[in-house]
């Protein structure tokens, strides 16, 4: 018996996070008593930790395969390891039970990997298995057979755009740089990655680090920039942690340093680390807070790309947009330009979320219809509740109703429509999601977000979410939406940076396609999907009721009287509709109204 | 020059110019908040917005460089309508006070919510609170009148190297504070409170004193050194209560602690108020009018020529005083007492 | 000034020696502050560690009245380097020849010795400032008072000389003017030795223009400067003396010893606007008028004429200086005076007739900013620069001019184990007449106190705060110490404004025998607690 014995454990911040730490543990416990490393099957047995593979929600996830036969099982704890190894890997029967279901392949097959792909598969530590995966080689083809220019124009011709939300096409932006100034050149890798819900750069870093440096290498070649950053926030510590332990590798193999690949050309790469303020994820505040600023952003133009960090030529780009580097100058422009629609090429890494079955991260392919990232990939609407609006962009973005459920996604359907690709959020929203709350949600973030800089989005925000909050407060006067809409598009039209130009969004694309909720709020006081508790009547279904006292003794104001083992009742002239019976009720005894 | 249209005017401007330079420079008027040409381009207040052939949004106009070709336009509704909203949400984040307010008659702000007539605010909701922490001898801060236009800030950092003050918390909350949120403590130069378009930023020795009306502005000289800065001294009752100084002269209207805020010795009660005699060693000093002052000094002057030469008298003229006043001293000595025993403090 | 403050924003190189310019002169500190925003290098040399080292390329903290072996050292370095600008030196100069040696034994390692600076710095310091391109030096009373002080201009012009920059713009020599109107106040002939625009009283074709203008004969000997007044007046050749807007009781070194000449006096005529230290003394005290209250001109360190305009009256009694002196013009001289109220302007184009140097100005021209002389015409725009094509001496060419080793007038020893220097603070002017007549001011910096290394208070057993005794072998003085880094070990500090604590009273009047300037920038003393 001399089988190849692989055990990939997830071991990205979600996989940590639900264990898998003490899973990897447990399997160098259970391998070393049963006596497999070394005495049986020497060094064909590899314990091996690998990146996110985007089903976080099924963590952790494992894969098993012995004598190139695979299992992948799903949530997977520590006490489960002895019977995986002693039946499958010992005994060759895999545990049926714990294997993933059809839907972990539904989810998968639908998707189109060529950022992710590596990222379940590879040891993020360990620079030989990216080497092992053709790791290195596109930058090594850049330095030693292209010019710059050359490489400019591979990338412009493979119609790559910028993952960080704006769209703008990289080779063009490269190529700016490159003809601006003629001294010193920067090449910055934006990670810091702040839209609540968005993990794909995380995702990628801690997955796959060297993709990135491969990027940022043959980014900074053609640009001309000796000098790389990466700003990446602080509350990534994994991320930072596989960072480091790459460029440390890169180093020490020469791929990072003087003389690259036997040539002229020289490169360092520092990380910066970023206190987490959302809006250094603009361009310009990015490059502030690198200087040692306030993360404050400054008017373009001039672009970056023309006075950038310290006043030099700078390309900044995203993550994911610098992990699609290497794969282009490997495999060519046309062959990436060979998946996406019109003028979006290429895939698109997005962070699926919300009413649906299976979240997590995914990879599609650009122009892939909404429909079939929702009922494919994500395996339609959680508990067969209605499909609503899917909100796209992240706090930036918009929300997208059911009449656009064929919408193929790209920048432009997406902007058409009056949302936004932004970083890829995708929050899916059901029947029981209030769009007035959502876009209030939004706002709240954006408003304690602003850098204060400017007047609209300072004040701006503050007065939209004023208003927001009366609405679900059940305030709402004569003349808000109007209010807000006009406000709305003032903040959008007059703000400083993207983030203030974008506040508005939700706000404008809820107005647009759901005018009706809030006109539903001000006019008939009442919130048609029962979530703004200001607008709803709580009371008992005596029917229902056990009359087990959770509800009254969860009633911070006393309004819930009855006897133990009796229905109780909600007095409402003291009830604050805060909706704590509502929460505790195991009964459902509790109705709103 | 670069070659562009503002507003259908034809213009021929330096390539280093800003739109806002251009337009400002054809005479065009663009509101601003955060502008003073001394710093560098801010883009903050947002009230410079113009619209740009080709560009589909409008820009900043302090902020964004001319190009050839360009066309511009200053004045449109959707402009008009932009600013007057960013105006209106200030207004909505500002006490109104004007009426009791140091910074009434000379502040920005109050400016443009008149020239946009905006009586009414469709916004209302929460004011910033403001604790006032002053305890030092020359600023007083009102930071709910601070507009954030960030001139503060940028002064304290450009022009003076000082930094003590910095943006802090985000948001609407955002504030210009000194490290930790505590007083002052920095030098003082008080070019924070001359760049400041409202009254969140004031000299404690103006308060009370008065605004507008009746006041006379008198351009002169500092008198603390050798840099020569222009003051613009603002009086009223004869009593200087405020220095000031115009950004267009050689100093460029910056001055520092003592030229700002060191004039109020020329109100002091301890000003010599009459000529004073001693008429015998050891005696006191005793109050005389003009003429006798002035009789006894040449007595005694004529009396010592007479007696020891002209010699035995010296002058000691002032480098405070006047080039008139020096001028004369001099000749008083050398052509009238006939002595070249005159000279003054330089070497001190 | 040979350049304008303007022309500062400019300089490649600054070497700023002997000003603690950020308090001294803060407004022509910012465009230091902004020539280094710019990308210059900045050399600050100062024993202490004063604001200005904060934006410094590099900080030469020399001992307190080595100044001049610093800046030949650096010459020595420039000359041993092939720095020099070989050709100013042969178009612009004369007297190298003879001057070169003497910059032989200064080499950086001597220097090094007697200044504390390390020999490295010292040549890092001489190649950044030779290299610029554009190198301005800014000096002030720190290099002025010492009984070198001559020598530490004429050093400094030599290395200004040697690299070629002077006479163009944004590159020069700049001592900055510690008063408003010391420039005017030269400029007007308040020298014993020269009438208005400089003209020498022994020059007998000035004389007889002045003689003629006036009316009257002139004295054709030079008088005594005003540290050699105090001398006279003690041995009673000086009976009467009329102090015009001045203190010397507090500022002068040594101010004991300057008490004494004014007692000595039989008549002293005090003019001023408060009751000063002086104006106690007095036998006749004159009420003047602040700034604020009078018409004339002011003439600022960058040679600048600008107009004082009165905006206020007089308080009480209190007169104009102009009427004052004109009022004694009128009784002393018989003549018929200048109008009354005596009309500033008219005697303003009576100097202008007579000094070349400002003909071509006019309170008309001067209007909006002023102008900078010279300004010979009256279509001339002023000058901004000195010396583009001659220098002010005969045949047009600059003097270079050996200056020895000169050690200070009294150095610390056994007794006196400690160096003081003094100076003055941001937030008071002078003997603080005014400043600490400004409530705010006062506020600001309410009391003396004497600066002292870390080191020295452990020594002596101090803590920050306490008060202690400063003494020399003229006076003593109470103060608060201040512990801290500004200064280098054995080396103390006071500021000079506080008459409770007179520091003055501590200084050497020990003189520079060639300028009459007093040594106040160096004494030995020692502190003892309490």
């Amino acid at each position: 018996m001399n089988e190849e014995i692989v055990v990939n454990v997830c071991m990205g911040t979600g996989g940590i996070a639900a264990g898998g730490e003490q899973v990897m543990a447990a399997f160098r416990r259970e391998f070393a008593e049963a006596g497999i490393s070394g005495a049986r099957v020497g060094e064909n047995c590899r314990l091996h930790k690998v990146g996110c593979r985007g089903f976080c929600a099924r963590d952790v996830l494992v894969d098993v395969a012995v004598g190139g036969q695979a299992s992948t099982y799903q949530y997977i704890q520590a006490e489960m390891v002895p019977r995986l190894v002693r039946e499958h890997v010992l005994g060759g029967r895999p545990v049926a039970e714990w294997l993933v279901g059809e839907d972990y392949h539904t989810f998968h097959d639908n998707q189109c990997k060529r950022i992710l792909g590596d990222l379940g598969r590879i040891d993020p530590e360990d620079i030989d298995e990216y080497l092992a995966a053709d790791g290195y080689q596109a930058a090594e083809k850049a330095l030693t057979t292209l010019s710059p220019a050359e490489v400019i124009e591979i990338i412009k011709e493979s119609g790559l755009r910028g993952r960080g939300g704006g769209g703008f096409p990289t080779g063009v932006k490269w190529q700016f740089c490159a003809a601006a100034g003629d001294g010193q050149r920067y090449i910055i890798c934006n990670a810091d990655e702040g839209d609540p819900g968005a993990f794909m750069d995380r995702s990628i870093i801690e997955g796959n680090p060297h993709a990135v440096l491969e990027g940022m290498i043959i980014g900074a070649y053609a640009i001309g920039a000796t000098l790389g950053y990466v700003y990446i926030r602080a509350e990534y510590p994994l991320a930072v942690e596989r960072l480091r332990c790459a460029l440390r590798q890169a180093e020490e193999r020469g791929y990072l340093g003087e003389n690259l690949f036997g040539g002229q050309f020289a490169l360092r790469i520092k990380v910066k680390l970023g206190a987490g303020a959302f809006v250094c994820g603009e361009e310009t505040a990015l490059i502030a807070s690198i200087e040692g600023e306030r993360g404050m952003p400054r008017a373009k133009p001039p672009f970056p790309a023309q006075q950038g960090l310290w006043g030099k030529p700078t390309v900044i780009n995203n993550v994911e947009t610098l992990a699609n580097v290497p794969p282009i100058i490997r495999h060519g422009a046309a062959w990436y330009a060979a998946v996406g629609s019109g003028k979006s090429k290429g895939t698109k890494v997005i962070a699926l979320t919300g009413k649906i079955r299976n979240t997590g991260l995914i990879e599609i392919p650009m122009g892939m219809p909404l429909k079939d990232i929702i009922y494919k990939i994500g395996g339609g609407i959680e508990g067969d509740r209605l499909f609503k609006a899917v909100q796209t962009g992240g706090p930036s973005g918009g929300c997208i109703p059911q009449q656009h459920i064929d919408l193929a996604v790209d920048y432009e359907n997406l902007a058409a429509v009056g949302s936004m690709m932004g970083s890829g959020g995708m929050v899916v929203l059901d029947e029981s999601d209030c769009m007035v709350n959502i876009a209030k949600f939004f706002l709240q973030f954006t408003q304690a977000e602003s850098c204060g800089k400017c007047v609209p989005c300072r004040i701006g925000t503050k007065r939209l979410l004023e208003i927001l909050t009366r609405i679900t407060e059940g305030q709402g006067r004569e003349g808000d939406i109007e209010l807000l809409q006009s406000l709305a598009e003032d903040v959008r039209d007059s703000s400083l940076c993207g983030l203030g130009m974008s506040a508005p969004n939700p706000v404008l694309s809820t107005l647009r396609y759901f005018r009706h909720e809030y006109e539903a709020h001000i006019k008939q006081r009442k919130c048609p999907a029962k979530v703004c508790n200001h607008l709803l009547t709580f009371f008992i279904r005596p029917d229902s009721c056990v009359g087990c006292t959770m509800c009254a003794r969860a009633c911070s104001v006393k309004a819930i009287s009855g006897e133990s083992k009796q229905p109780h009742h909600i007095d409402q002239k003291l009830c604050i509709r805060c909706g704590s019976c509502f929460d505790v009720c195991k009964f459902n005894a509790v109705l709103k109204e | 020059m670069i070659h562009l249209t503002i507003d259908g005017k034809n213009l021929a401007v330096p390539a280093a110019n800003t739109v806002l330079e251009a337009a400002r420079s054809a005479g065009i008027a663009i509101p601003t908040l955060c502008h003073d040409e001394r710093l560098a381009p801010y883009g903050g207040c947002r009230l410079c917005l113009v619209e740009i052939d080709g560009m589909a949004k409008p820009v900043t106009s302090c902020t964004t460089p001319v190009r050839e070709g360009m066309v511009v336009r200053t004045v449109s509704e959707r402009l008009y309508r932009l600013r007057r909203t960013i105006v209106e949400l200030l207004l909505s984040d500002h006490p109104n006070d004007c009426m009791t307010c140091i910074g009434n008659g000379d502040c920005t702000l109050q400016e443009l919510a008149y020239s946009y007539g905006l009586r009414e605010n469709r916004f209302h909701g929460a004011r910033r609170e403001h604790h006032r922490v002053d305890a030092n001898p020359f600023i007083t801060r009102e930071q709910n009148k601070c507009v954030l236009c960030g001139l503060c800030v940028r002064v304290c950092e450009e022009v003076q190297g000082v930094s003590a003050i910095g943006f802090a918390d985000r948001g609407f909350e955002t504030k210009i504070v000194p490290p930790f949120g505590e007083d002052l403590n920095c030098e003082f130069c008080g070019q924070c409170v001359a760049v400041c378009p409202t009254g969140a930023l004031s000299a404690r020795l103006w308060a009370g004193k008065p605004r507008t009306g009746g006041i006379t502005s008198t351009r002169t000289v500092c008198t603390f050194c050798g840099c020569g800065c222009n003051l613009t001294l603002k009086c009223k009752a004869n009593e200087v209560f405020r220095v000031d100084s115009e950004p267009t002269t050689h100093n460029r209207g910056w001055l520092c602690v003592k030229g700002r805020f060191g004039y109020d010795f020329i109100n002091s009660p301890e000003r010599l108020r009459t000529p004073l005699i001693r008429r015998s060693k050891g005696g006191p000093l005793e109050a005389v009018d003009w003429p006798e002052a002035l009789q006894h000094i040449a007595a005694r002057v004529t009396r010592f020529k007479a007696e020891h030469g002209p010699d035995a008298f010296a002058g000691l003229s002032s480098a405070r005083c006047t080039n008139e006043e020096n001028y004369l001293f001099q000749k008083l000595l050398r052509a009238a007492i006939g002595t070249n025993n005159v000279d003054h403090c330089a070497r001190y | 000034m040979t350049n304008s403050v303007a022309e500062i924003a400019d300089n490649k190189a600054l070497l700023v020696i002997g000003s603690n310019t950020t308090e001294n002169h803060p407004i022509i500190a910012l465009r230091m502050k902004e020539a280094v925003a710019r990308g210059a290098r900045l050399i600050v040399a100062d024993p202490r560690r004063i604001p200005l080292t904060g934006f410094a390329s590099l900080w030469l903290r020399h001992k307190p009245g080595t100044d001049a072996v610093l800046l030949n050292a650096m010459m020595h370095v420039i000359l041993d380097e092939g720095l020099a600008d070989r050709d100013f030196i042969a178009r612009r100069t004369e007297g190298f020849e003879a001057f070169a040696p003497s910059l032989a034994s200064f080499t950086p390692e001597f220097a090094e010795e007697i200044t504390a600076v390390p020999a490295a710095l010292i040549r890092e310091a001489a190649r950044v400032y030779a290299t610029a391109g554009n190198a301005g030096i800014y000096y002030a009373m720190g290099i002025t008072q010492h009984v070198m002080g001559t020598y530490n201009v004429q050093a400094v012009a030599n290395l200004a000389l040697l690299t070629g920059n002077v006479g163009r713009r944004a590159a020069g020599v700049n001592p900055l003017r510690g008063q408003n109107n010391v420039q005017g106040a030269c400029d007007m002939g308040c020298l014993p030795n020269v009438l208005p625009g400089y003209q020498r009283v022994d020059d007998g074709k000035a004389r007889r223009r002045f003689e003629k203008a006036w009316g009257r004969p002139l004295p054709n000997k030079p008088g005594l400067t005003a540290t050699e007044m105090t001398a006279a007046m003690l041995d009673g050749r000086l009976k009467g003396l009329y102090i015009f807007g001045e203190n010397p009781a507090l500022s002068d070194p040594n101010s004991n010893h300057s008490r004494k000449a004014f007692a000595n006096l039989d008549f002293l005529v005090v003019q001023d606007i408060f009751m000063t230290e002086t104006a106690q003394l007095a036998d006749v005290v004159l009420p003047g008028a602040s700034f604020a209250e009078k018409e004339g001109t002011f003439t600022s360190s960058e040679r600048r004429v600008q107009r004082v305009r009165q905006a206020i009256e007089p308080p009480g009694q209190a007169r104009s200086d102009l009427w004052i002196i004109d009022q004694l013009w009128r009784r002393l001289s018989e003549d018929e005076g200048y109008g009354d109220p005596p009309q500033a302007e008219r005697i303003f184009t009576e100097v202008a007739a007579l000094w070349p140097g400002i003909a071509g100005m006019s309170y008309r021209r001067l209007e909006e900013d002023g102008l900078q002389w010279p300004c010979p015409a009256e279509d001339h725009p002023g000058t901004d620069y000195l010396f583009k094509e001659d220098f002010n001496r005969p045949g047009g060419r600059a003097l270079f001019s050996a200056v020895p080793f000169v050690s200070s007038g009294e150095l610390p020893d056994r007794d006196y184990p400690l160096l003081l220097t003094t100076g003055r603070e941001l937030f008071h002017y002078h003997t603080g007449t005014m400043t600490r007549r400004s409530a705010g001011l006062n506020a600001a910096a309410p009391e003396a106190f004497v600066e002292l290394s870390e080191l020295d208070a452990d020594i002596l057993g101090i803590s920050d705060g306490e008060m202690v005794a400063v003494s020399s072998r003229r006076g003593a003085i109470r103060l608060k110490a201040r512990v801290g880094a500004m200064v280098p070990r054995g080396v103390v500090f006071i500021p000079f404004h506080y008459r409770e604590a007179a520091a003055n009273l501590l200084t050497n009047d020990a003189m520079d025998p060639t300028c009459k300037i007093m040594e106040a920038k160096v004494c030995a003393v020692r502190i003892t607690k309490g």
